[in-house]
This record gives structure tokens, sequence and C-alpha cells, in this order.
């Protein structure tokens, strides 16, 4: 390349130079598509954890995932949320923000939340406090030293306390509540966030069937102005709340679609219920 | 509006002492006056008291005191990144001497030509070694606040990059624990060779003057013991705004679950890294205090036991309340200064001892039985003043020696 090229290369006048480019700039979502996963493999020690996985998740969607053990859900979000790393493929959210280049806390300042499958909240607060520093607000040091509740921040707690059913636990440490309590504290202090891309494992593993319903009504609410992908094994819960279901075997996308597509899926049938009930499910067909 | 306004009472008073049970602005004020009262009583009693009255307070007592209250500021300092971030530091003893080291430099010049020797430049046992000028770093030594200054930086640097490397690669646990034992240990090596130009095995001693006053004097004494009480209450109170500050909550939520705090968006590692300075200064800043009072600082401060003696303290105190490892830190000192004087061998089995029986008795330490304590008191009597006194009892068994 001769200096002339290069320097024409410097001033193009169709591209800024990168960084100049907001980097914390909001999601792009204009072509209705928030979460772009391509090509994505992950190994670990030679197990294919995930193997050339592609998945499109649009904005406001809510998505299950579904899938046996080992199918790679876990490591889907772990990717996602930038826990682990991958070895091929591309992740972004929106149009123009690579998630691959990011690290966990970068992540979730963007609006990407996480639930996790073990109810993970910090026992040693209270509910209250547990809220409050899932707060959507500046994560820096200097800021967290010096930093007071406003009275949107109150309301907002307030809000949430108020959706999640634990306003009379407010003060109460979050190490006492019972698991299902645990779990919906855990899904509040998501929402207190206000993330743009929710990723909940697990939500209603050891709850009641009148908490599970609960959460069923909450997640159902959540989407639309949120996007919401939720990993579960519960069937009926996913018949409940999922409008389009993906499901995972062996680390890539075995099929896609609403709930009775995906059951009457041959291939599915096949992974699940053995060689035999595929076989006869092709036959009746 | 009303129901805003009670939110805001409601919020306020639970938020404070959300932390951890029982720590409170209240226990902060109780520590700062009862430190406040010993220092002035104990001052009086040996300045103004004739050495008959039975109320004296010798002057061996005084800075017996005061090598106890720096002991506890190093307490507190492993009480905050063991006790509130997890981070069990087995090598807090290195910036304890680091900052001793500093304070003992600038001593060291300070007798000036009074040395063995009597060289005017430098101290005697540079002249021992044949060495013909002051090495580069001790130059400026001489100048109280530069060494001050010295005392401070090299443990806070060293604390940076240590915590920076450590932290960044995600080493926590028994690893970082070992990583630190091997820098006290790494150290200790190196500060015994004469060579490194910091008195090899001897250390550094025979202090005569600080600031011009003679460090024999009573009022100098007094004055050490006094300033130490006064930064240890600087600090109480300093690292009280900050564990009950969102930064604390947030350290807290990381010892408690890392991962989850990461993925609220919080770079965590910078918090540890923060904390952990934060840390080594306040340890710096008691050793510098220690150094003019016990008279002599040696690559033997250095040694991996003494980090494990601190840590000792603070679980028998209580880890995560600020106040059990300042209880634990002079009442181990205080029983250590008693058992030596009678059976000097057997104090480490004592330890020992002592250590098992209070993981056992008292999982939560002294700070933990006196919380047990006051809330029993407050469940019979419904009167919440009764924190004080059992505080007062353990200082008044400290300041009994």
């Amino acid at each position: 390349m001769t200096v002339l090229d290069a320097t024409r290369e410097m001033f193009r006048r169709d591209q800024v130079w990168p960084f100049l480019v907001d980097e914390s700039s909001a999601v792009d979502v204009s072509h209705n598509m928030i979460l772009y996963v391509e090509g994505l493999s992950v190994s670990f020690d030679g197990f294919k954890a995930l193997n050339d996985l592609n998945l499109y998740v649009k904005d406001g969607e809510l998505r299950c995932l579904i899938g046996a053990n080992g199918a790679g859900k876990t490591t889907l979000m772990d990717v996602i949320t930038g826990k682990t790393q991958c070895d091929q493929g591309s992740v972004y959210f929106g149009q123009t923000i690579n998630l691959l280049q990011r690290s966990e806390p970068e992540i979730a300042q963007l609006g990407i939340g996480r639930k996790f499958q073990k109810p993970t909240v910090f026992e040693a607060h209270t509910v209250f406090d547990n809220l409050e520093l899932s707060l959507k607000a500046d994560k820096g040091i200097w800021y967290t030293l010096r930093a007071s509740l406003s009275s949107e921040d109150i309301d907002r707690i307030d809000d949430v306390l108020e959706l999640i059913g634990l306003k009379e636990q407010r003060f109460m440490q979050a190490g006492a509540l019972s698991h299902g309590q645990k779990q919906w504290l855990e899904i509040g202090m998501l929402l207190a966030s206000d993330p743009r891309l929710l990723l909940i494992d697990e939500p209603v593993a050891g709850m009641t069937a009148q908490e599970t319903e609960r959460t069923a009504e909450l997640l159902t609410s959540l989407a639309g102005d949120r996007t919401v992908i939720v990993v579960e094994h519960d069937m009926e819960f996913v018949r409940s709340i999922a409008r389009t279901v993906t499901v995972l075997h062996q680390g890539t996308v075995l099929a896609e679609g609403t709930m009775d597509e995906v059951q009457n899926n041959r291939d599915v049938i096949e992974v699940y219920l053995g060689e035999e009930a595929g076989e006869e499910a092709g036959e009746t067909a | 509006m009303i129901s805003l306004k009670g939110l805001f009472g409601e919020k306020s008073a639970p938020t404070a002492g959300s932390l951890t049970s029982g720590f409170t602005s209240r226990t902060t004020a109780i520590v700062v006056v009862v430190l406040f009262a010993t220092t002035i009583l104990a001052s009086a009693a040996n300045l103004w008291l004739s050495p008959d009255s039975p109320l004296y307070v010798s002057t061996y007592t005084i800075t017996l005191l005061g090598k106890y209250l720096c002991y506890a500021l190093l307490a507190l300092a492993v009480d905050i990144v063991w006790g509130y971030c997890g981070v069990l530091s087995l090598g807090h003893a290195a910036f304890f001497a680091l900052g001793g080291y500093g304070m003992g430099m600038y001593l060291m010049r300070q007798i000036g030509d009074r040395g063995v020797y009597g060289n005017p430049e430098l101290p005697d046992f540079m002249v021992f070694l044949n060495w013909e000028s002051l090495p580069w770093y001790w130059l400026g030594m001489d100048q109280f606040w530069f060494a001050m200054l010295i005392a401070l930086a090299v443990p806070g640097l060293l604390a940076f990059v240590f915590g920076w490397l450590a932290f960044r690669s995600r080493v926590t646990g028994v690893y970082l624990s070992i990583m630190t034992q091997a820098l006290t240990y790494a150290l200790m090596l190196a500060f015994f060779r004469n060579e490194m130009g910091f008195g090899g095995n001897n250390g550094l001693t025979d202090f005569k003057d600080i600031l011009g006053f003679s460090l024999q004097s009573d009022n100098v004494r007094v004055a050490l013991f006094a300033i130490t009480a006064l930064m240890l209450m600087l600090a109480y109170v300093l690292s009280h705004f900050i564990m009950c500050s969102r930064f604390g909550r947030v350290i807290v939520s990381i010892r408690d679950g890392e991962a989850r705090a990461r993925f609220m968006g919080y770079r965590t590692e910078r918090f540890k890294v923060w904390l952990f300075v934060y840390s080594a200064l306040l340890a710096a800043v008691a050793g510098a205090l220690y150094v003019p009072q016990v008279g002599i600082i040696n690559p033997g401060e250095f040694s991996p036991i003494n980090s494990i003696e601190v840590v000792v303290w603070v679980a028998l105190g209580g880890r995560g309340t600020l106040y059990g490892a300042i209880i634990g830190a002079i009442l181990v000192n205080y029983a250590k200064t008693r058992f030596t004087a009678i059976m000097p061998d057997g104090w480490l089995f004592a330890l020992g001892a002592l250590f098992v029986l209070v993981t056992v008795f008292l999982p939560k330490g002294i700070a933990g039985f006196i919380e047990q304590r006051v809330e029993a008191m407050r469940g019979d009597s419904g009167s919440g003043g009764d924190g004080g006194s059992s505080h007062k009892q353990q200082n008044a068994e400290g300041a009994s020696a």
C-alpha cells in the first residue's frame, strides 16, 4: 500500500476513526434484533460444549432455551455474559456492540442481567441493600464511596419490592429468606438494574406451584419492554410462558419454533425419546 | 409525601447497621470514647501523679500500651481485608515492617555523630561495613516529612502492585494467602542481607531522638502513645465510614459472591486492590508508630509467624467487626506479656490453645459473644445502654497491665 492509499484509507469519509466511535452508546436495535450469536464454538479439554451455534433473538422477545443436561445452555449464557471465552464465532449485542471484547462488569453495565441457576443473593445484606446494590448507577469506586439514595432510587426499590412480594421482608437479611424468596429476590435484583436483556437460568427450580405461576406471570409481563431468555427444565412452565422455544442439543440448535412445533419436531423427539420413538413418530406423521 | 418521609426515616437507621449485626455508629462512638478516656487517664496518671501514688502509671506501661495500640491498628488493617472482603492476607506484617523501616531510617539519620563511630553522615552499621557514602535510597530520609512519605508510599505501592497482579488474575482463597506469605518471607530474606543497606539481621536500633526530642523522656513516650491512640481512632472512624458506604457493601458482596457482584457491573478487582492498598497503608502507619516506641526494627518483623499471629488476634476478637480486631489484639498481647513473663517457652502453645478454644466455644469471637450478651440484656430489660460496659471491661483489662 502506498502512502497515498494509506492516507486515503485514513481519511475515508464514510467512517469515523475507531477511537472516536462511542463505545458506551446504547444498544442499536434498528434491525429489530437484539442478540446475534453466530458460529459459536467453545470446547473444554476437547469436549465441545458449544459447536457452531447460531442464535438470533428479537428485541422484546421472550425466548425459552431447553435441552438436556450438557446441551450447552449454561455455557451459552457464560459466553454472552463474558464469563467464558469462546474459541470461534461472534456475539453481538444489537448492531454494533461486540460482546466478546468485553469483561463481565462491562457487559452488565451495557444492560445484560443474569440470574444464576442456584439463587445467589448477598446473604449478609438486607433485602433492601441487595436491591440498592443492583440499581442502575455508576459502579465506580469513587461514586460508591459517597453514593446516597435519591428519592427516585427509593421509589424504584419500593416498586421492585412490591413486584417481587418482599415488602414485609425489606430489612430482613437475605440469608434468612426461603429458597423461593431468594429466587424472587434475585429476579428483583435483575429488575432493579433495569436491563435490556435478561438471561434467566432455571427461575422456578425449587418453587411451589403457586410461586411458579407468579413467576410465569412476571416473566411474561417483562417481555416487550425487555428481552428475556429463559433456560428451564420444567416443560409445563415453558409451555405456559413460551412463544418461541429453542432446543439445544450437544452444543448446537436442534430446533426452533413454537412449543407445539418443537414438540412435534422429529429430531427433537428422537433426541428426547430415543431412536425408536422418533421412527414411530415419523411413521405416524 | 408523608409516606416518603417515613421511608427516609426507616431507611437511614437500618442501613447503617445492616452490614453486620452490631456494627453501628454507636459502637464506633463507644470505641472512640473508650480509647480517648484511656489515653487521657493513663497519660495524666503518668505525667502528674507521683510514682508513689497507687494510681500511678509507669512509663513502661505507657510504652506497652502504645505498642498494643499499634498492634490493634495492624489488626484493624487485617480485619478490613479479611473480615469484610474475605481476602486472607498472611503477609500484612510486611507492610507493617516496611512502614517501620521508613521510620527507622529517619531515626537512624537523627542519631548523627552520636553513634559509636561518631560519623555524622553514615549510620554505624555502614561504617562497620566500610561503606564510603550513603546509598541513594537513604538520601532525604533525614527529613521527617520525606521519611514519612516514603514509609507510606513504599508499602502502598507494594500493595498496589501485588494486589493488581493477584486480583486481576483472579487469584483467591488459599493461593492468595500462600502468595502473601511468600511475599513477606522473601522480604525477610532480602532484609537479612547486609548488602541491602538496612542493617542486616541487627536491623536499625540505638535511636536517640525524634524531631529533636529525646526518645527516652517521659513526655515523648506519652506523646507517642497519645498519637498512636489518635491514629487508631482516626483509622477506626474512617474505616467505619468506608464500610458503611455503598462501597463497603460492595466489598461485603465481593466476599459473599464475587461472581454475582461482577455480573452486577462492579469491577471487583479494582475494589479489592483499593481496599488492599488502604489496609496496607493502615499497617504501615502502625509500623511507623511502633518503631520509636519499641526502639528497634529488624527483619524478624517480616517473619511469616508474625502475620499469622495477627490473623489469630482478629479471629479471637471476631472478624468482620472493626472493634473485635482491636479487642483481640489488645487481649492477646496482654496475655502474651503476662504469659511470657511466667513461662516464656509456653507462649505459642498457649496461643494455639486459646485459638482452638475460641474457635470451638466462640465461633464469632469475642465480639460475637459481646453482641450475644448485649442482645440478651436488651431482651431482658429493654434498655440498650449496656454495650459499653462490657467494652470498658475488656479495655480496662488491657489497660491494667
